[in-house]
């Protein structure tokens, strides 16, 4: 189970990369194994304003729906709609083509409290 | 998700699925393997090849004795008493009120029953098969010491006639051979719950391994895979099979459930069969019913169906029909409300997305060489 050093997470299973004031977001290796093939992935338009920890989305895989979690508060500055036509890419690719949306953070404090890589792998060795 | 490992069984197949890196989940009480390379590519295997699943969590109860053959009718909804030697049948067992206890698989062998129920169900239904015994019967838990395996799909038959010889081509739906005594007793039956042409074996759990083995090396790698629960149920679902627990309980009665054709009120006297008589007489105010939806939205276990706004209905299984290509769900609906065509609704996150009933199976393209439903993983 793959969790890159250069990325932040959450402890429900989304990873941040961080660009100046931009923050991509998807869902981790882990989680992507948990809910198994994704069929359907429900994202919100650009412009629409998120709240960290506040769902922006829902998942859909074959045997559950999950909701999505915004790390970060801000404005939807893009949505990946690749995702749209095939889903699976979430679990192909769960940190690069499966990514989901990126906002345009408006507090970059709140990134200070997202998890490090090794602090996340701690949170899921407590999971298995 | 509740921490029962240590407390849960393990079939006899359990290092094979270990070995192939399954992801595992507590089911009914076992430690099952829900997927191994992922549900869609095993899904498609089914529908396309042939795919062997472990379902050695299903429970064996042999009934034995000079009134075996009676007291099976009498606890059953459908005929199996006067059935030959050699045939299957799938029948509901009921409550004096026509509630489904379980629904299961009957096998004639000889003058005893052997009875197939669903792993959730095995000990209630051990009771109470007990409890309506009469003392010409004896009742035989064969749980432990029986392995399961579904060998199903369009080429199941090559791989089964490899090992078993041309009478498994000679099989017709619902029907069985047996062969050896004792360890070496095996049952091979034209069964599945998948849609597809298929065959259940039955060995003693001492051979499971090598039997598992043996299946795997009849086929080709390109041709057979291993497939796990969660397949097991997209694939059951799209054909509408019911699924006890979900579609079915002891709240629903099998003529709500679309089980009809299982019930014979010709015959004198069966468990439930009073009100059974009544329901038939009266028709029943809900039915269960196949949706295919539009869009992509799954609809789940406990979401409203509604028309025009006022809820008509509940989904009792709903998923993604990887090979229609659309959400497909089964729910009960008001009778007004479950001809085939009708456009519903079902509420999914507080979002509406349109439905069609349509009549089951969902799923036409299969295999499989009769449409009735028949039984649960």
């Amino acid at each position: 189970m793959k969790v890159p050093k250069d990325l932040r997470y959450t402890k429900e299973h989304e990873w941040v990369r961080l660009r100046g004031q931009e923050a991509e977001v998807g869902i981790t290796d882990f989680a992507q194994g948990e809910l198994g093939d994704v069929v359907f992935v429900e994202l919100p338009a650009v412009g629409t304003r998120v709240a960290q920890m506040k769902s922006f989305g829902t998942i859909d895989a074959v045997k559950t729906v999950s909701d999505l979690f915004a790390p970060v508060s801000g404005e939807v500055a893009a949505v990946n709609t690749d995702l749209k036509n095939d889903p699976a890419l979430i679990n192909q690719s769960p940190y690069e083509k499966g990514w989901m949306i990126r906002i345009k953070m408006a507090n970059l404090a709140e990134a200070d409290a997202l998890l490090s890589a090794e602090a996340y792998e701690k949170a899921l060795g407590a999971h298995a | 998700m509740l921490d029962t490992t240590s407390t849960l069984k393990r079939t006899p197949f359990y290092a094979r699925h270990v070995a192939l890196g399954a992801k595992m989940v507590p089911f009914a009480g076992f430690e099952m393997p829900i997927q191994y390379e992922g549900i869609v590519a095993e899904h498609r295997a089914v529908r396309g090849g042939v795919g062997v699943f472990d379902v050695s969590h299903m429970g064996e109860i042999r009934l034995r004795g000079s009134g075996a053959r009676d007291y099976a009718n009498r606890l059953l909804t459908n005929e199996v008493g006067s059935i030959p030697e050699g045939k299957a049948v799938y029948t509901p067992m009921c409550l004096e009120t026509g509630g489904i206890v379980d629904d299961l698989l009957v096998y004639a062998t000889g003058s005893d029953r052997l009875l197939v129920v669903n792993a959730a169900n095995f000990e209630k239904d051990l009771a109470w098969i007990r409890e309506h015994a009469p003392s010409n019967v004896t009742v035989v838990d064969e749980n432990e010491e029986t392995a399961q395996l579904a060998v199903q799909g369009p080429r199941a038959e090559d791989v089964m006639a490899r090992l078993y010889g041309d009478r498994v081509k000679e099989l017709g739906f619902y029907t069985f051979f047996e062969e050896g005594k004792g360890e070496d007793w095996t049952l091979v039956s034209r069964t599945g719950y998948t849609g597809e042409d298929g065959f259940e074996v039955y060995v003693k759990a001492s051979r499971a391994l090598r039997t598992w083995d043996s299946v795997f090396e009849a086929g080709t790698p390109a041709l057979i895979r291993p497939v796990g629960l969660g397949a097991r149920d997209t694939l059951r679902l799209e054909m509408g099979y019911c699924l006890y627990g979900n579609d079915i309980d002891e709240t629903r009665n099998p003529l709500e459930a679309g089980l009809g054709w299982t019930v014979r009120f010709e015959k004198p006297a069966f468990l439930g069969k009073e009100a059974l008589v009544v329901a038939e007489r009266d028709g029943t105010t809900e039915r269960l019913v196949g949706l295919v939806l539009e869009g992509e939205r799954i609809a789940r276990h406990g979401s409203e169906v509604a028309s025009q706004g006022r809820t008509v209905g509940t989904v009792t299984s709903g998923s993604m029909g990887i090979s229609i290509g659309k959400p497909v769900a089964m729910a009960y609906t008001h009778r007004d409300h479950a001809r085939a065509g009708t456009k519903l609704e079902v509420r999914t996150r507080g979002q509406e997305t349109p439905a069609s009933v349509v009549t089951r199976p969902m799923y036409r393209g299969g295999s499989v060489r009769s449409p009735k439903p028949r039984r649960n993983p």
